[in-house]
This record gives structure tokens, sequence and C-alpha cells, in this order.
């Protein structure tokens, strides 16, 4: 539905984005992922025809970006990074007003306003003016607005930004309700939520695609290491040395001493939590806590990007 | 079409979202409503001191031309005015998308650039309609009180809205290159002084250059209209220099969104 192949885009000397690659399967929802910086709002502006790339080409459900934009315009909806609202108009008028702008025939604008108000939530407020609505409401009416249309390619810069714990439920129940009639691209640079609505993930840092799989798989892929945190009252060369005993340790971290509880996290490939356990009481030392912890999306992403840096 | 009608729609009502246009408004109304007066007064005064002085020396009163001595130089006042107000009216056409960032939507819906600048040119011009409709209530009071004719009136105004679009036109491409109403208030206000200024130097400098200037120059095109003739020259004039300016504001944007 989506495929993207090989965008580059400068900035006057300034590369944004690097050949950058991916597709998008209908009815999909891809997060992309990366820092602030990375390239995100620069690759959904050339997706959305804002702005051309400067080499490299993409198609949207079949449509050439560049030849055949307005194609493009008509089949996709798009949340930009800033809601893109006029703060003197009326919820309702503003609607009307991105209705005409997408060609919709004036006796469905009411039919299609009520259907988006309804999915963003926003019924209560559609005679307010929206320079007087709080941000996350903002928010919701710029959302609102891309799904005008009911458009096959719905494109959303962070749409999460600045809404309460509980809009962030709401928002992600309504993107994943997305998922199979509409395909979806939705950026951001909060794991938790990726992992939480999106089916694949592409990791972008500074420009260019660090990684891109399912969020399972990603984790799979560390998924070798198992870690431990450990956290021991007593000595820290005590416990340096009844740990040094058990076998099949990779690492081992000291992170931090506090009031005499040493906090130890290790990594290893195999499960040593029995084992760990029992080294540290048989030495006389104080177990305080034991936990074991699977790499998170978080990790991963740290992992790849550090490593994408130093090479 | 219809794009061109939404933006026509929503630029025609943001005008009076702003209290900036109210006070152009009351602008207008009040200099055109003073100029009017002015020149009302002192046209009657000429009239009544004739009168006086026909009845004293005991010959035919002079005849008082209406649309020559008030008329026509009302005319030129309102032009004069109009000019410098324009750049108020043009400078948040396009700026204040930039600013607010609706480009965004703009620019990824499908309308294209030349349907969002003719729908920017026509609300800029209702606008100024509107700034001229009390101008229109002051000089029907001319026609209740006496009998001028009515051609150099229509003619009058189809001059000023002529006029009007040109520099509309020109403000809207001003408006396009800033995101910055202030600049673009400034530059529009720095080019209508720049054409009014070359008005002036056409009538004292020499034949070829003072011709020359006087082509330029947007508001002596206005002359015969004023005076009732509509010479398809300066219609000509007018209309090739609003098309350059929305031509321009149209490229402006086509590539500042390439580039942005
Ligand atoms: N209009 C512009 N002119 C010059 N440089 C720009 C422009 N827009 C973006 N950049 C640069 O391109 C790079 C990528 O920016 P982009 O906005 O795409 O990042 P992002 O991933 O969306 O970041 P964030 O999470 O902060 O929104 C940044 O280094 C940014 O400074
Ligand atoms: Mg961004």
């Amino acid at each position: 539905m989506i495929s993207v192949d090989g965008l580059t885009r400068y900035y006057g000397d300034k590369r944004a984005l690097s050949d950058v690659s991916f597709h998008v399967k209908k009815g999909e929802i891809l997060g992309l992922l990366g820092p602030n910086a990375a390239g995100k709002t620069t690759a959904m502006r050339i997706l959305t025809c804002y702005m051309p790339p400067t080499s490299g080409a993409a198609t949207i459900g079949g449509y050439d970006i560049l030849s055949q934009s307005m194609e493009v315009r008509k089949i996709t909806g798009y949340l930009p990074e800033n809601p893109p609202l006029y703060h003197d108009m009326v919820v309702n008028d503003y609607l009307e007003f991105v209705c005409r702008l997408k060609g919709i025939p004036k006796d469905r604008f009411s039919i299609e306003i009520d259907s988006v108000l309804e999915k963003t939530n926003l019924g209560d407020e559609r005679s307010r003016i929206i320079g007087k609505l709080s941000k996350g409401y903002k928010q919701r009416v710029g959302l609102a607005q891309s799904l005008l249309n009911n458009p096959q390619i719905v494109i959303l810069d962070e749409p999460t930004v600045g809404l309460d714990p509980k809009q962030i439920i709401e928002i992600r129940e309504l993107i994943k309700n997305l998922k199979g009639e509409h395909t979806v691209i939705l950026s951001s640079h909060i794991l938790p939520e990726i992992e939480q609505t999106c089916e694949r993930v592409v990791i972008i840092n500074d420009g260019k695609v660090v990684a891109e799989d399912t969020p399972e798989n990603l984790t799979n892929h560390l998924k070798g290491i198992e870690r431990v945190f450990l956290q021991v009252e007593g000595k820290e060369e005590d416990i340096r040395s009844a740990l040094n005993s058990v076998k099949n340790i990779k690492s081992l971290n000291i992170d931090s001493v506090t009031d005499g509880i040493v906090k130890v996290s290790i990594e290893s490939d195999v499960d040593l939590r029995k084992k760990l356990a029992k080294t540290i009481v048989t030495a006389g030392l104080g177990l305080v806590e034991l936990s074991a912890d699977r790499f998170t999306l978080e990790d991963i992403f740290l992992h790849l990007t550090t490593k994408e840096e130093a090479a | 079409m219809n794009s061109i009608l939404a933006i026509i729609n929503k630029d025609f009502k943001s005008f009076f979202y702003s209290p900036v246009a109210y006070i152009i408004i009351a602008i207008f109304a009040a200099l055109s409503g003073v100029f009017f007066y002015l020149y009302t007064s002192n046209f009657i005064e000429a009239a009544f001191m004739d009168t006086m002085r026909s009845q004293q020396y005991r010959m035919a009163a002079q005849k008082f031309n209406v649309n020559l001595m008030l008329i026509r130089p009302y005319f030129w006042n309102i032009a004069l005015i109009s000019i410098f107000t324009l750049p108020a009216i043009t400078m948040r056409l396009y700026s204040e998308e930039k600013r607010a960032g609706t480009v965004e939507l703009l620019y990824t819906t499908p309308i294209m650039p030349v349907q969002i600048i003719i729908g920017k040119f026509i609300a800029g011009l209702l606008f100024y309609i509107v700034l001229l409709i009390p101008t229109m209530f002051f000089q029907s009071i001319l026609f209740m009180y006496g009998s001028p004719e009515f051609f150099p009136v229509l003619s009058g105004y189809i001059g000023l809205i002529l006029m009007g679009s040109a520099f509309i036109a020109a403000g809207l491409f001003i408006s396009t290159t800033t995101e910055n109403q202030i600049i673009a208030a400034i530059g529009g206000f720095a080019l209508s002084l720049l054409l009014w200024v070359i008005g002036w130097g056409a009538h004292s400098a020499g034949p070829l250059l003072g011709g020359v200037l006087d082509y330029i120059s947007i508001i002596n095109h206005f002359e015969d209209f004023a005076q009732g003739v509509i010479d398809s020259t300066h219609i000509i004039y007018y209309l090739l220099f609003s098309f350059v300016g929305l031509y321009f504001s149209t490229k402006m944007i086509e590539s500042v969104k390439w580039r942005a």
C-alpha cells in the first residue's frame, strides 16, 4: 500500500534523511520510531506531498508522490506535528472547511463531520472556538480533520503528544480501531505507544533506518540474554567474590551502593536466578531483592541507536 | 472551483474575526467621510458665493458641475486612502497561514496553489468592496439633493476596484514571501509609497522619463476612470498587473513549498 524507496532529503547542506526504505501492507499499522531530529517529520512530510525528497521515490496506494501528488492527497489523511488549526474558527466550521478542501460533496458534510467527531469524542465541543480549546482537544480536532473522508491511508505525526494519560489511552484505542480498514503510519519517540499500537516498527536514527521488524521480533533479537537485578546487603568486595564463583555470568555491574545495600545487575545466557540466590545466602550476605528483567523495546532502541553512533 | 470557494469563504470570514478589520473599516469610513464633508462644503460654499455675486451684479449664475468639482477629486481621494489601506488587508492574507502552520493542511489536501491564491485574492477584493460601501452611501446623498451624472460615478468605482485588484495582487505576493505580518505590511506600504511617489514624479519629470513613470504608476491610470472615461488600455494595465502579481504569488508558494 505504501512503498518507500531510498528517500533522501537535504535541508541545505544538512542531511535529514538518508536512503530510507520501507513498505507498509494494506490495513497495517506501522510505527516510525526515533529520537528527536531523527527525521520522522521529514519522512512524513515527504509522504504527504508537503515537500519533495532530494532523491528517492515513494508510492502511496500505487500513486507516485511526485507525479501523482493530487491522487495521493485524495486518499491520505494527515495529522502534522503541530495540528494545522485556524484558532478563530469554530470546530464545526473548521471541519466543514477541510471537507471542502478534500472535495467531499456538500450533502455528505454533516455525515462525515458527525462521524469524525464521534471517533475523536469531540461531539460536545463542535460549536466551540478552536483557540479556546485545551491542547489535548486541539490535538483531537487535528486528528478529526485527518480522518475526514475516511482516507485509505492515515499518517499521524506524534498523535498523542500533549494528551493526558486517559486521552492517550482513548487515542490509542482509536488508532487500533483504524487497523484493517485503514493503512496507518504513526510516529513517536515514546516506545510503549509503538509497542501497543503497531504491528511493525521502523526505527530511524539520524536519518537512517536502523531496524525494521515487529515489536515482538525486535525483543526476541536480544532474547538470548537474561538480565537479573540484585539488591544485596553487605560489602562490595564480599559480594563480588561470592558472585565470581557463579558460572555463566556474561557481565556483572555494580550500579550503586547506598546505606550498605549494593545494587547489582547481571547479564547471562541462561536463567541464573536460583543459583544467584543460593550463592548469596550461603555466603552469609543479605538478599534484599532479586528480579529478572526482559529487554524492552527501549533497550533495543538504545542498543541500536548507540551502536549506530559508534559505527 | 469548490476549493476556490472554500478559500474565499474562509478568508473573507476570517477578516472579521480580527479586530484589525473593524479598525480598518472605521478608519476608511472616517477618512472618506471627512473628505466627503470637506469637498461638499467647499462646493456648496463656492456655489453659494457665486449665486450671491450673480444676484448682486445681475449676471447669469455660473454652472457648477458636481461631477467635475466634487465627485472627481473625491474619487482621487478614495484612491489615495485605498493604496495606504490595502497593505493592511493583504498583510495577513498568506503570512498568517505560514505562521500558524496551516499551510501544512493546504499543501497536503487536494487543492492546487493557484486555487489557493485566486481564493485569497478574491476574498481580499471582496473585503475592499466592503470598505467602499460607506463612500457609496456618501455619494448617494449627492443624488438625493442634486442630479449629477451617474456614469462617472460608476466608472470611478470600476476604476477603484481595478486599481484595488492590482494592489491586492501585489500585496498578496509580498504576503507569500514572509510569515511575519508586520514585515508583509511594511513591504506593502513601501510599495504603495513608491508607486505613489512615482506618480508624482511623472508630472514633474521631463517628457520622456515622465511618460515612462506615468505608465508605471498604478495610480495615474486611475485618472481617466475618475473623470468618467473607461479606456481599455487602463483596464488592460490593471488586469495585467493583477495577473502578474497572482502569477508570482503562485510560483512563490509552489517554490517555497518545495524548499521548506
Ligand atoms: N525546515 C527545516 N530546515 C532545516 N532543517 C530542518 C528543517 N526541518 C527539519 N530540519 C532538520 O532535519 C532533521 C530532522 O528533523 P525532523 O523534524 O524530521 O525530526 P523528527 O524525527 O520529526 O524529530 P522530533 O521527534 O523532534 O519531531 C533535524 O536535524 C532538523 O533540524
Ligand atoms: Mg517530528
